[in-house]
């Protein structure tokens, strides 16, 4: 078929007419385009460029190490340690119950954990979650060699607390724990690093007190993420400060060794360095291990705890307070010669008990001590003697002299609950009780009973005050950071030498002289002897009718009811360095119970380690050394201190 | 003038044809397809791995089926265009029947050796059908209303079977391309007025039919316009495409980032990156300057086109040279439209840059009538 070329023609001419217009058209929708490109891309380039950073650089804390914590050798008590964490990204791991199963397989998932990381994948799509927190090494290691069949899964490691002695000390260092809502809402204004999920914070004992120093400086460092949060690189990086290390005052070794002695008994120690005021150890028994609380303890573990009668929990040593019973009378005596109320040769005669107002207040020795001057009173413990110093000096001198020896007051230490204890004077008796003073309150007061409560602590204090005449004050923190803190040397007290050297030798013939009440707990080794007091303070009344049914023996008793048996000493008798207090809750009498424990401990802080047998009394000797030998089993063998830093 | 007229004689026979190819094109492409590539080396973050390699490997395909398309005669692609139509019209409804669904918007018959997409295959055939039709039509009927209609047939049949895919920018597409084939065939003005206004209508009655019974279009049609008119509306949902896209191109500036710098698509914010919004990450890492180039690129190969379709010596010729650049053109200007938030997202690749397969050997036939119309002219 032949087609008309004029038609050809006018085909051609408009083919060409409307290809051109079209190709017009196309030029000018791709103007449109290029414009659209400039207007997004010169325009408003500064603000897509703003909208990208924001998509990808993210501002990220680095988590300072916290400050180690060493004891007077340098061996670490609280360190931190790589934790190992398994991370899901879920960006990588496609079916995230399929993976999850598979690790399951591997490694023991608890099921809480999974339900929380659940629900953090729900609520966030594109952060990772923690599947599993602290798992170990070896568990660690099986899923990093199946990695390939894990996608998405990472291990990741941080730093946890670890306290090496789980038990010892507990109650001196306190714990870190996962900062909580509730701590949030106590501080005003958050370290940023609080808001870091599971960040350690120290939530009681030295952890706490000086968390301001233990804690150190965030770092941020900026990071480049993807789309599904994964962080690509690092942009920059600004370093934070490591927590300061904290060197305390206390031997582990002794620490040790007193937690070990102690067992089986709720019981405090408090050895103190006489020159210094360092607390040498610091022991209330039974402990627990603090490693639990870092981890979150279990409910049951918990209730455990609350529930043992011996109460784990607080810090005897320093937040208990008891009637200090007979070892408070040094304080009613010194009062009294100081106050020249009495002189040391003063004799007092007792009968068995002191008549006062009407009411009769008994010496423990039924029969009586017949004459007693200061030497004999304080080393036999003759309570009818000390009634009578109370009634002539009166409360008010005596409460003095019990502040001065560091009674009553506070002690400025970093661990809970420091307590005041409480040494009664007339007016707060009128406050706190709404009545008046009578004069049987003094002489119950004389004897440390009564309203008088004092820790184990301010026992120890006022020994070391006894025996130096200075104001010694305890001291927990060594140094921070290598750099030495004020010791608690403290001044001189300005109380009579004279005064002083009698209530000492009356001390030394407590556990020196055949008739002290601590005979039986003395020290053979020459120069090394011993000073003591003993004491048994009671903790209920002793009723007419228990007197008359002759219930009197301790053993008779629940044990809640029984005595607390309590003894200070120090020593050398001649040249203190170390005081020393013990009290055992409900242990019954202070010369049979806590008597054989002061020794021991005495002439472990004297010894710096496990003392000869001939420093102990003949009789004893074979005794202790069945006892040295199950101690050294039982405690933990520190070895060498992990750094010198003394 | 019709193929039939020209002396077959005067034509280049033989090896001589390959010296009639448009060289000049082929290196064009060529250029175009090497900015693909290194654009696909920088989102596999500095790879050529998975995406360069395969893309290569395609082009290079793509190319030698170009040649062998330009070397058979233009004649024989005019009298297949009605077969290869209903072929791919057959095509579209197999799989409609039996077509796999695979991830809400693939559709093809898996061949073994290839998956074929039909509504591919029916851009190039639709162009070819029309170009046909109109050589074969007096040019006096052109306007006549009988003969107007069967061509608006011939569009809307494959467009319907397309739509019901559901595939809204491929159904755009080929609407659009027929309307452009109709233009140049030199149906009468008033027929694209009528067309225009009763689009208006319509446009407005599918929006009127929204949450009725009646709905013309799927529920995450109506989204994907709704979030093209307001894409903060859900930044994270079905927004977020556009959103991340303006961000890509926005923050490369006069002239970007710089190669394998462009922090979106690194850091995998930009969807699809390597596919439809692959011009955003030339946008982010070459700025301005580079998003124009391209630009440049693709207007040179229209222009080329629109020269090839002025020499040419018959109807077909000029027609289908004419029809393939108004295709190309849609490809890319729907495509960057999307990207720069001027259209809604209709899942449109870029031409030769975009990665995959069909897309590329389709254009590459389309390129290779076009070589051949050049080639099988008369001298």
């Amino acid at each position: 078929m032949k087609r008309a070329s004029q038609d050809s023609v006018r085909s051609q001419k408009r083919i060409t007419r409307r290809g051109l217009m079209l190709g017009a058209g196309q030029a000018g929708f791709m103007g449109l385009l290029a414009w659209r490109m400039r207007h997004l891309q010169v325009d408003q380039a500064d603000q897509f460029r703003l909208l990208a950073d924001e998509n990808r650089i993210k501002i990220r804390l680095i988590p300072p190490a916290r400050g180690q914590i060493f004891d007077r050798n340098g061996l670490v008590v609280a360190e931190n340690v790589p934790s190992y964490r398994i991370i899901l990204e879920r960006e990588e791991a496609g079916d995230v119950e399929d993976t999850l199963a598979r690790l399951g397989q591997l490694i023991e998932l608890d099921p809480e954990e999974l339900e929380r990381a659940r629900e953090e994948m729900r609520r966030s799509r594109i952060h990772p979650v923690t599947i599993a927190d602290r798992v170990s090494w070896a568990e660690l290691s099986r899923v990093a060699v199946n990695a390939p069949a894990l996608p998405g899964v990472r291990p990741e490691v941080g730093l946890s607390r670890r306290y090496p002695m789980e038990q010892e000390y507990a109650h001196v260092l306190g714990y870190v724990g996962a900062v909580s809502e509730k701590d949030l809402e106590k501080i005003d204004a958050p370290d940023q690093l609080l808001l870091i999920p599971r960040f350690q914070i120290g939530k009681i004992g030295l952890e706490a007190r000086r968390e301001d120093i233990l804690r150190g400086k965030a770092g941020t460092k900026r990071v480049e993420q993807n789309a599904a949060g994964r962080v690509m690189r690092e942009l920059d990086r600004r370093e934070g400060q490591p927590g300061k290390d904290i060197q305390i005052t206390t031997d582990s070794h002794l620490q040790s060794y007193i937690h070990a002695r102690l067992k089986g008994e709720s019981a405090a120690t408090v050895v103190l360095d006489c020159d210094s005021g360092d607390i040498l150890a610091t022991v209330s028994t039974p402990g627990f291990d603090s490693n639990l609380f870092v981890r979150g303890i279990s409910v049951a573990d918990y209730k455990a705890l609350l529930e043992n009668k011996y109460r784990p929990l607080p810090n005897k040593a320093v937040q208990g307070v008891y009637p200090p019973g007979s070892t408070f009378k040094m304080v009613t005596a010194l009062a009294a010669l100081e106050g020249g109320q009495a002189r040391a040769e003063d004799t007092v005669h007792c009968p068995g008990h002191l008549e006062v107002s009407g009411r009769k207040f008994h010496c423990w020795k039924r029969g009586g001590h017949g004459n007693m001057n200061l030497g004999s009173a304080l080393r036999e413990s003759c309570d009818v003697y000390f009634y009578e110093m109370a009634m002539r000096t009166g409360i008010e001198r005596i409460s003095d002299m019990a502040h001065k020896l560091g009674m009553g007051v506070e002690h400025d230490l970093p661990m809970t609950s420091v307590a005041a204890g409480l040494i009664p004077t007339k007016e707060w008796k009128r406050k706190a009780r709404g009545a008046e003073w009578v004069i049987g309150d003094s002489v119950n007061a004389s004897i440390g009973q009564g309203f008088v409560l004092t820790s184990p602590l301010q026992l120890a204090v006022m020994t070391a005050r006894l025996a130096t005449g200075r104001a010694v004050a305890p001291r927990l923190i060594k140094s921070i950071d290598a750099i030495e803190e004020p010791t608690g040397h403290g001044e001189d007290l300005g109380l009579n030498q004279n005064n002083l050297r009698n209530i000492r030798r009356a001390m030394y013939d407590v556990s020196n002289n055949k008739r002290g009440t601590a005979y039986r707990s003395r020290v053979v080794a020459e120069g090394m002897e011993m000073a003591a007091k003993t004491g048994t303070s009671q903790v209920r009344n002793i009723t007419a009718a228990e007197r008359a049914q002759g219930v009197r023996s301790n053993d008779d008793l629940p044990w809640d009811r029984r005595d607390h048996a309590l003894i200070v000493t120090y020593a050398p008798a001649v040249a203190p360095k170390v005081a020393v207090a013990v009290v055992v809750e409900h242990g019954g009498g202070g010369s049979s119970v806590a008597g054989p424990i002061a020794r021991d401990v005495t002439l472990q802080a004297l010894y710096k380690g496990d003392p000869p047998l001939t420093a102990y009394p003949a009789a004893d000797r074979e005794h202790i050394r069945l006892q040295q030998e199950r101690l050294r089993e039982a405690r933990p063998d520190h070895g060498q201190p992990a750094s010198d830093r003394a | 003038m019709s193929y039939l007229d020209y002396s077959v004689k005067s034509v280049p026979a033989g090896l001589r044809k390959i010296l009639y190819v448009n060289w000049p094109l082929i290196v064009l492409l060529s250029t175009v397809a090497c900015i693909g590539f290194l654009m696909l080396y920088s989102v596999a973050g500095g790879s050529a791995e998975p995406w360069m390699d395969a893309q290569m490997k395609r082009y290079g395909a793509g190319l030698a089926l170009m040649l062998i398309v330009a070397m058979i005669p233009i004649w024989f692609w005019r009298n297949i265009a009605a077969v290869a139509y209903l072929i791919s019209l057959a095509l579209l409804v197999a799989v409609e029947l039996f077509g796999t669904i695979g991830m809400g918007a693939q559709r093809w018959i898996d061949l073994g050796f290839i998956r074929l997409q039909p509504s591919e295959i029916m851009k190039i055939t639709l162009v070819m059908a029309l170009a046909a039709y109109y050589d074969w039509l007096p040019l006096h009927k052109t306007s006549r209303p009988l003969w107007v209609m069967f061509p608006v047939l011939i569009v809307l049949v494959p467009v319907y079977l397309v739509l019901v895919q559901p595939d809204l920018g491929t159904s755009i597409l080929l609407i659009t391309v027929g309307g452009a084939m109709m233009f140049l065939a030199g149906v009468h003005w008033a027929y694209f007025a009528a067309v225009i206004a009763a689009g208006i209508g319509l446009v407005t009655t599918v929006f009127q039919s929204r949450g009725t019974e009646w709905q013309l279009l799927a529920d995450y049609q109506f989204r994907r316009i709704d979030t093209f008119l307001d894409p903060s509306q859900d930044p994270l949902g079905a927004g977020y495409h556009i959103t991340q896209s303006k961000i890509a191109l926005g923050s490369g500036g006069w002239t970007g980032r710089g190669f394998m710098q462009g922090t979106q698509s690194r850091l995998n914010f930009l969807p699809e990156k390597h596919t439809d919004f692959i011009f955003t990450t030339l946008a982010e890492e070459f700025g301005f300057i580079g998003g124009v180039s391209l630009l440049g690129l693709y207007a040179l190969v229209i222009m080329f086109c629109i020269s090839m379709a002025m020499t040419n010596r018959d109807r077909f010729s000029s027609l289908l040279t004419l029809g393939m650049a108004a295709t190309f053109f849609l490809f890319f200007a729907v495509n960057m439209s999307m990207v720069m938030g001027l259209a809604p997202v209709v899942g449109v690749p870029l031409p030769l840059v975009s990665y995959g397969g069909s897309a590329m050997l389709i254009l590459m036939l389309g390129f290779g009538m076009v070589q051949s119309a050049h080639v099988h002219k008369p001298r």
